[in-house]
């Protein structure tokens, strides 16, 4: 009882203690093939050393995505910062489809970050804006400058300025140290949101953007929170006998499904959050868990045993009926729906591993997209454009990201221990 | 790889029992003396009549503990993808059935784990299934229900680093916590 309530009052002294910082560092391991040739030129300082270097913040998240090839920087003989400097048949030359320029300078309470995009080959300007950033905001600002771009010539909303939830841990058995972060979807800014010496998983972001759901054991029981991701304020909302796992928040924000086997297996269960009400949505003697929501709230799908292995079902609100996703291989589980609801990527197991697989829903074809080979927790970006997920480099846990379509990832490698379990936020703005 | 280690545990296993059956003078039939002290305890008390119950299988001597005592051996061993209790494993539950039917009080959670191979929330759950496993063996044994309770920490808490078969074997386990 003393031991427990040592790891109680350690869990609530950490609990909001930014300082901790575990930075996420990128490296991209694949570029896609199919990638637009474009320059983002250095923006122009008036001379001043700035915090950041917005042009290749953009620079990073455009290639990242595996959409753009950015042009290096000790390829640019020109560089313009303003539209009307730019000299095109130069950029021509260089095969460079888009161009980007700019200029950062102080403002009163910040920065002002003027950014023009140039279309090369028909030699006009798609985009200008002049936007204001606080003074801790500029790598903020940097995000959403690319995320304008990236709209403007993919017709995809950018995805830049999300955050992505992850748990880090280190040590073995009953020496641990658990983590739970926010960070930038670039690894950047992160922020400590827990700190146990029990286990923290499954993570799940409110649709919006919040809110956590998460497990964590820190009664060495399992239990489901609900946090503030802003003031660190947070209610335990299921504690019961048994498992309480895996929670999903619903598109509305007022139900969480979840796991729970007080009824003697794990089942799935719905949770009115305002009311804590139960409904129980299947109940068979297998394992059914990791449900998540069909972007319309009408569907749930979830991974169950029920045929042997584990695979993916669904189960429809309207009908009442339940049927069977996936087929390929004997080991599918914790399905996540792209946004569009037409496509599923799951934790697959192949002959080289467990893996991160795409199914289209139409065709019911599955496809590996990830090169590496201990991969769970996949988690799709809010445009469906990219899919973060856990790996193992070396005997170490770090993230890694691949496009939709594969072809194009990078890893998120941390200093420290072990990170897993990410995921990716709604959109916040 | 695996056998290596399960003959390593077993090797454990005797070896335990063996210290413990050279030492063991301690406890009471009614287990009144010692039945709530954790580990450690070695060796003190007189010896009680009939501590050795007629279950008789050869190489059962991890069952060979005075009833007043937690058996020394608490982590059991599960194949992979698999939540039935191993034969070399039986007399270790049987050894804890014998303690909690004597110690009435006492209580136990049964820590279910996994390797780190597949899904976390999946694997919350196998755990569970092998805590579960070993929980429904404790109490055809006779062991009372409240006494026994079932936690999974599936793969978070790995006993062993590593991505070998051995590792892996070390990981899938269920532990005694009283």
């Amino acid at each position: 009882m003393k031991a427990l309530m040592t790891i109680w009052l350690s869990a609530m002294l950490l609990l909001f203690s930014s300082l901790a910082q575990a930075n996420l560092t990128i490296e991209i391991t694949r570029g896609s093939d199919r990638a637009t040739p474009i320059a983002i030129v250095p923006f122009s300082a008036d001379g001043e050393s700035l915090p950041e270097d917005v042009a290749q913040i953009i620079s990073d998240n455009l290639e990242r995505s595996g959409y753009f090839a950015p042009l290096p920087r000790n390829a640019m003989y020109d560089r313009p910062t303003t539209g009307e400097e730019v000299r095109y048949g130069q950029w021509r030359a260089l095969d460079v489809r888009y161009l980007v320029v700019g200029q950062v300078s102080r403002a009163a309470d910040g920065y002002r970050i003027r950014y023009e995009l140039m279309d090369v080959s028909g030699q006009r300007r798609m985009l200008g804006e002049s936007v204001s950033a606080g003074s801790n905001e500029l790598r903020s600002g940097a995000h959403y400058v690319s995320d304008q771009i990236f709209e403007a010539i993919t017709g995809i909303r950018g995805a830049f300025s999300t955050r992505i939830a992850y748990v880090t841990a280190q040590g073995t058995d009953q020496d641990m140290q658990f983590g739970l972060y926010v960070a930038d979807a670039d690894g950047h800014n992160s922020q400590q949101v827990l700190s146990s010496r029990e286990p923290i998983l499954s993570p799940a972001w409110s649709p919006d953007g919040r809110k956590l759901a998460y497990v964590s054991f820190e009664t060495e029981r399992p239990a489901i929170y609900v946090q503030e991701v802003g003031t660190g304020q947070r209610a335990q909302v299921a504690s019961f006998d048994g498992i309480n796992g895996a929670p999903a928040w619903s598109p509305d924000g007022r139900r969480l499904a979840m796991t729970l086997s007080k009824d003697g297996q794990p089942d799935i269960y719905i949770m009115d959050v305002g009311s804590r009400n139960l409904e129980r949505i299947t109940n068979n003697s297998s394992i059914d868990t990791e449900p998540a929501w069909s972007p319309d709230g009408r569907s749930l799908i979830f991974t169950s045993d029920r045929s042997g292995g584990p695979q993916i079902y669904r189960y429809s609100f309207g009908s009442g009926q339940t049927e069977r996703l996936t087929f390929t291989g004997n080991y599918n589980a914790r399905g996540r729906l792209s946004p569009d609801g037409e496509a599923l990527f799951l934790v697959h197991r192949s002959n080289s591993g467990f893996q991160v697989a795409r199914q289209d829903l139409g065709s019911g074809r599955l496809v590996v997209i990830s090169e590496t080979r201990s991969d769970e927790s996949p988690s799709v970006a809010p445009n469906g454009t990219m899919v973060i997920f856990a790996t193992q480099q070396g005997n170490s846990g770090v993230l890694g990201a691949v496009s939709a379509d594969g072809r194009a990832s990078y890893r998120l490698p941390s200093a420290r221990g072990d990170v897993r379990e990410p995921a990716w936020s709604p959109f916040l703005n | 790889m695996q056998f290596k280690s399960h003959a390593r545990t077993l090797a454990i296993a005797l070896s335990l029992a063996l210290i413990a059956g050279c030492s063991s003078t301690g406890g009471s039939r009614d287990g009144s003396m010692d039945g709530t002290r954790a580990d450690g305890g070695v060796g003190t008390g007189t010896a009680g009549a009939g501590q050795v119950s007629g279950t008789g299988v050869s190489g059962d001597r991890a069952g060979q503990q005075a009833d007043g005592r937690i058996p020394d051996v608490r982590t059991i061993y599960f194949d992979f993808d698999r939540d039935t209790i191993r034969p070399e494993f039986e007399s270790v539950l049987v050894a804890h059935a014998r303690y909690l039917r004597s110690n009435g009080n006492a209580r136990v959670v049964l820590q279910g784990h996994t390797d780190e191979r597949g899904t976390r929330e999946y694997n919350m759950a196998l755990g569970e299934r092998r805590a579960n496993s070993v929980k429904r063996f404790l109490e055809v044994q006779g062991v009372s229900p409240s006494q026994l309770q079932v936690v999974s920490y599936g793969e978070e808490r790995l006993a062993v680093r590593g991505n070998s078969e051995d590792a892996h074997a070390q990981n899938r386990r269920v532990v005694f916590a009283y």
